[in-house]
């Protein structure tokens, strides 16, 4: 089966984008890409062997998660593996913006050009 | 470095005021030398955060897969996201650098103030772990075309 590599992650794996594995499980996958390119291991996994819970895990478009059997889950050999940090932020409450642009010193490193609507 | 066409640069920050006074959120696909990424297209994305969608953003994973996925196909890389913060500078906040976790990506946020797009930085994940990632202040390149990027040689 094939692992996809998240670009952040594809350094530790000899920046590849996609590793191929033989593996029979989810879970078999995950240690055969960790056992070739062991670096890896930090990146995804807590220190007491967890998997870090902003990785997502997806076998072909099916969330890992909510298989019934999660990493057991069988594999075939055309069966796509991605790996996915999540995606997610936002503002915070305290730098709530109250007054005009003005004077608020937003941040001065841009150098975009103006938006010619304004 | 962050380059981006004019283009794509608009269409985030329109992006921006089309969700507001809610956070709009999406994927930037392209290229990267380490040291400069290069933006050639802007993939918007849907905010799951109804709950507060006003000061917070997340992208379904499923979705991030298919956007992978395209970008696979089509030669690029993801490079980077972007969002926008709703009458807030344009600034990442502790939640930003928290949920951050794609290092080596760049992180682009447009202030949209009363529905307006202002300010649009970019700020690169850096570090060697998720517990000492930081982001640093990154340079905004805007080209006037998108061709323009693939043809120039020096920043």
């Amino acid at each position: 089966m094939k692992i996809f590599i998240p670009t952040p992650l594809r350094q530790y794996a000899g920046k590849q984008d996609a590793v191929d594995v033989h593996a029979s499980t989810v879970g078999d996958a995950l240690s055969k890409l960790t056992s070739t390119h062991p670096d890896l291991k930090r990146h995804l996994y807590t220190d007491d062997g967890k998997l870090r819970a902003f990785v997502n895990l997806y076998l072909n478009d099916e969330d890992v998660r909510y298989l019934s059997d999660k990493e057991n889950t069988r594999v075939k050999e055309n069966d796509h593996l991605s790996i996915i940090p999540s995606i997610a932020g936002g503002a915070d409450h305290s730098e709530l913006l109250l007054h005009p642009i003005i004077r608020w010193p937003d941040h001065p490193i841009s150098v975009g050009v103006p938006d010619p609507r304004n | 470095m962050l380059r981006i066409s004019q283009f794509e640069h608009d269409a985030i920050r329109r992006h921006g005021e089309e969700t507001y006074p809610n956070e709009c959120c999406g994927v930037l696909l392209g290229s990267s030398d380490g040291e400069t990424r290069t933006v050639t297209n802007a993939v918007r994305c849907g905010n799951t955060r109804s709950d507060s969608p006003h000061n917070r953003y997340h992208i379904a994973p499923q979705e991030l897969v298919r956007v992978q996925r395209q970008a696979r196909e089509a030669g690029l890389e993801i490079v980077g996201f972007y969002h926008s913060h709703p009458d807030h500078p344009a600034r990442w906040s502790q939640t930003d650098l928290a949920e951050a976790h794609w290092i080596g990506c760049s992180y682009v946020i447009t202030s949209i103030v009363r529905g307006k797009a202002n300010i649009t930085n970019s700020f690169l994940l850096t570090g060697e772990t998720e517990e000492g990632k930081r982001f640093e202040d990154e340079i905004v390149r805007v080209v006037a075309e998108a061709a323009a990027i693939a043809n120039e040689s020096t920043p």
